[in-house]
C-alpha cells in the first residue's frame, strides 16, 4: 500500500504529465490543424501546404507518440513511488 | 474468376472464420462474457479495438467524404484519431482500475445512485442503437451491391452471423473475431490503396505518394489536385468554406464522442490492468493510424483520378457493344468512358446526365469557369468501392474489398450489441432490479438480450434504410456521447467533490439538449440561419458538453458532498494496484 502522502505526489505528477500532453495534443490538431492553418499553409512540407498536412496526417502520428510517451512516462512515475501498476 | 465470385468466396471463408472463432471461445462465466476474462493481451486488445472502432462509414465511406470535402474532411481525420488520447490520458486506465463490467456499473457506483445507473443506461442504449442500426445498413447495401442478395436478405445473413459469435461467446468470442475482422478490413483497404498511390505518384507508400509529386513530373500531387479542381470550378482541395469554429466545434464533438463511446470505452476493461489499458489504447491507434492515415490519400488520390478518367470521356450508352465503341472512339483521338464506370453505373452510384447533348461527360464544380453545367454525380462510396478497379487490379481484390467492408461492418456492430445486452442484463436486471440474481441466470439474461439486440438491430437496419439517413444518425452519436457519457466519467475521475446530483443532472441536460439541437435542425426543418453560433448539428455536442461540465459542478457544489466511501473510491482507481497489495 502506498503512503497516503506519497498517493498525493503521485497523482499531482500524473496530472502534470497529463496536462502536459494535453496541451501538446491540443496545439498540433486544433492549433496546427485548424487555428493557425491558413498561416501554416504557407509553409510546404514536400509540396502539401503544412497547415493541411497536420489536419489530414501529421496530427495524427503525434497523437500515437503521445499516448506512448504517456505510458513510457507513468510507467517511469510508478516506479520512483513504487507503484505496481 | 468473375468479380461476384470471388467476393462469395471471400465471404464465405472469413464467415467460416468468424464462426468457427465463435464456437472455439464460448463464454462460461459472465466475466468471461463481458470482458473476456479480463485476460486480453494489450496489442490484442489495441487490435480488436480497432476493428470495434472502425464501422462501415471508416471504410467505404470516408475516404470519398474526404476526396469531396477536401480540408473539411479533415474533422473526421483528426476527430476520430484525437480521442484515444483522451481516452488514455483521461479515462481508461482508471475505469479499468475501476475494475467492473459497464459504464453505467462506473456511474452507478461512483455517483451511489441507481437512478445515476438508469440514466446512463438510456444514455448508452440511445448511443448505441443508433449507432448500430448504420451498421446493419450497411451489411445490407454490400451484400446487395456485391453479391446480388437482397438488401433484406442480406441484413438476415448479417444477425445470424453476429447471433452466433455474440451471443455464445460474449466479450470473448467478440474480441477474437475482432482481431480476425482488423485483419481482413487492414488488408482489403491498403492493398489497392498501394497500387493507386502507385499508379499516380510512384510511391507504394500511400503517406508518402500523399505528399509527392505527381509520376514524371515536378509537381506536387496536391498542388496538381488544387489546379484541376479550381479549374473545374470546386473549391481549393486544401481550403474549405466551413467557418472555423465550426470545423473547430465538430472536430472537438467528434474527439469527445470517441472518448465517451461505451464500446470503446468496453474494450479497455478486458485487459489485465491500468497499465495495460494505456499501453493497449496506444496500440489500437496504431492500428486505427493505418488506416486513417491512408484514407486522405486515397481520397485526394482518387479524386484526381477520378477527374483524370471521367471529365471530358465520350460516354457509351450501348453497354453490349463496349469493347468496340471504345475502340472505335480512341481511333478518333478521343478518351471513352472507362470499362469500371460502366459496371458502377449499374448500381446507381454514378449517374451522367448529358444536359448538352453532346455526348461527353462534364464534370464541373458550382463555379465553373467555362460556364459549362455538371453531368456527373457520383456518391461517395464510390471511391473505395471501384478503387480495385480504377486501379486495374485482379478481381479478387474487389472481392477483398467486399469481405473487408462487411468486417469492418460487423465488427463494430458486435461492439455495440454488447453494449445493449451487458446494459439490460447486468446494469438493469443485475444491478437494478433484481441484485438475488446469480451468475448462471445472468449470463443467461445476458445471452437472451443479446439475442433481442440482434433482432432490434436488424429491424431497425430495414427501418432507417427506408428512411435514408443512417449516416447522419451514426454522426450525432457522437455529439450524445460527448455531452452526456464524457462529462460525468471524466469528473468522476478527476473532481472528488461531483455528486449524484451534479451527475445526474449533468448527464440529463446533455442527452436532451444535444438531442433537442438535432432533431430540430435536421429533422423538424429548422433552417442553418438559426444555428447558435453557427455550429452545426455535428459539433454542437461539444458546446453542450461544457454546458453539462458546468452544470453538473454548479449541481454538485449547491449539495453535499457524496459519501467518504464514493471518495475512497475515487482514491483507489487514481492509484493503480494499491487495491492488490
Amino acid at each position: 500500500m502506498v503512503k497516503p502522502i506519497d498517493r498525493k505526489a503521485y497523482w499531482h505528477a500524473t496530472i502534470r504529465l497529463t496536462s502536459t500532453l494535453l496541451v501538446i495534443w491540443f496545439m498540433v490538431s486544433f492549433g496546427a490543424g485548424i487555428l493557425f492553418r491558413t498561416f501554416l499553409d504557407e509553409f510546404s512540407l514536400r509540396g502539401a501546404p503544412l497547415g493541411f498536412w497536420f489536419a489530414q496526417n501529421g496530427s495524427i502520428y503525434v497523437f500515437v507518440g503521445l499516448i506512448f510517451y504517456y505510458c513510457w512516462a507513468m510507467n517511469k512515475i510508478e516506479l520512483k513511488f513504487g507503484i505496481n501498476g | 474468376m468473375d468479380q461476384t465470385i470471388w467476393s462469395y468466396v471471400f465471404v464465405s471463408l472469413t464467415f467460416s472464420v468468424y464462426i468457427g472463432i465463435a464456437l472455439w471461445s464460448r463464454a462460461g462465466s459472465t466475466e468471461d462474457f463481458y470482458v473476456a476474462g479480463h485476460d486480453v493481451h494489450p496489442i490484442v486488445n489495441g487490435m480488436a479495438t480497432a476493428a470495434d472502432w472502425m464501422s462501415a462509414a471508416s471504410f467505404l465511406s470516408m475516404a470519398g467524404l474526404i476526396a469531396f470535402l477536401g480540408y473539411g474532411g479533415s474533422v473526421y481525420l483528426m476527430g476520430w484519431t484525437g480521442g484515444y488520447v483522451l481516452l488514455a490520458l483521461l479515462l481508461a486506465p482508471f475505469l479499468r482500475e475501476f475494475g467492473k463490467f459497464t459504464v453505467p456499473d462506473f456511474i452507478g457506483d461512483r455517483y451511489y445512485s441507481s437512478f445515476a445507473r438508469i440514466v446512463a443506461v438510456l444514455c448508452a442504449l440511445m448511443i448505441s442503437f443508433t449507432y448500430i442500426a448504420g451498421q446493419m445498413k450497411g451489411v445490407g447495401v454490400a451484400f446487395s451491391g456485391f453479391l446480388g442478395i437482397p438488401f433484406e436478405a442480406g441484413i438476415l445473413i448479417g444477425m445470424v452471423i453476429v447471433f452466433f459469435y455474440a451471443v455464445l461467446g460474449g466479450m470473448k468470442g467478440i474480441t477474437y473475431t475482432q482481431v480476425a475482422q482488423y485483419c481482413v478490413l487492414i488488408f482489403a483497404y491498403t492493398v489497392p490503396a498501394i497500387f493507386i498511390s502507385i499508379i499516380i505518384t510512384n510511391n507504394p507508400v500511400p503517406q508518402l505518394g500523399f505528399i509527392s509529386n505527381v509520376k514524371g513530373t515536378d509537381i506536387a500531387m496536391l498542388d496538381k489536385l488544387n489546379t484541376v479542381v479550381t479549374d473545374l470550378g470546386f473549391l481549393e482541395y486544401t481550403s474549405t468554406n466551413k467557418s472555423m469554429f465550426d470545423v473547430f466545434c465538430i472536430t472537438a464533438a467528434l474527439m469527445f464522442g470517441t472518448a465517451g463511446l461505451p464500446h470503446v470505452i468496453i474494450r479497455f476493461f478486458t485487459v489485465k490492468s491500468a497499465k495495460a489499458a494505456r499501453v493497449s489504447a496506444g496500440w489500437a491507434l496504431v492500428f486505427i493510424a493505418l488506416l486513417y492515415t491512408t484514407a486522405p490519400a486515397v481520397g485526394a488520390f482518387a479524386r484526381l483520378n477520378f477527374i483524370d478518367t471521367i471529365n471530358e470521356a465520350v460516354y457509351i450508352g450501348d453497354t453490349e457493344n463496349y469493347e468496340i465503341r471504345a475502340a472505335e472512339i480512341i481511333s478518333l483521338g478521343d478518351n471513352p468512358v472507362p470499362q469500371w464506370y460502366k459496371s458502377w453505373e449499374k448500381t446507381g452510384l454514378l449517374k451522367f446526365e448529358d444536359k448538352n447533348g453532346d455526348g461527353i461527360m462534364q464534370y464541373r464544380g458550382p463555379n465553373a469557369p467555362d460556364g459549362l453545367e455538371n453531368e456527373v454525380n457520383p456518391n461517395r462510396d464510390i471511391f473505395v468501392l471501384a478503387n480495385p478497379e480504377i486501379a486495374r487490379l485482379p478481381g479478387w481484390v474487389i472481392g477483398l474489398v467486399v469481405a473487408g467492408g462487411l468486417a469492418a461492418a460487423l465488427s463494430t456492430a458486435a461492439g455495440l450489441l454488447m453494449v445493449i445486452s451487458s446494459a439490460i442484463s447486468h446494469d438493469l436486471c443485475r444491478r437494478t432490479l433484481f441484485p438475488k440474481m446469480n451468475d448462471v441466470a445472468e449470463l443467461r439474461v445476458a445471452r437472451f438480450s443479446a439475442a433481442g439486440a440482434v433482432l432490434c438491430a436488424g429491424l431497425l437496419g430495414l427501418f432507417a434504410s427506408q428512411l435514408g439517413f443512417v449516416a447522419q444518425v451514426v454522426a450525432f452519436a457522437f455529439g450524445l456521447a460527448a455531452a452526456s457519457l464524457f462529462p460525468v466519467i471524466f469528473l468522476g475521475v478527476f473532481w472528488k467533490r461531483m455528486n449524484k446530483e451534479g451527475a445526474v443532472s449533468s448527464m440529463l441536460f446533455g442527452l436532451v439538449s444535444t438531442l433537442s439541437y438535432i432533431i430540430y435542425f435536421k429533422f423538424l426543418g429548422g433552417s442553418q440561419a438559426g444555428w447558435w453560433f453557427g455550429v452545426s448539428p455535428e459539433g454542437i455536442g461539444f458546446l453542450f458538453m461544457w454546458g453539462a461540465l458546468v452544470l453538473g459542478i454548479i449541481v454538485s457544489l449547491a449539495t453535499p458532498s457524496p459519501p467518504q466511501s464514493v471518495q475512497d473510491l475515487v482514491e483507489r482507481i487514481r492509484v493503480p494496484g494499491a487495491n492488490q497489495t
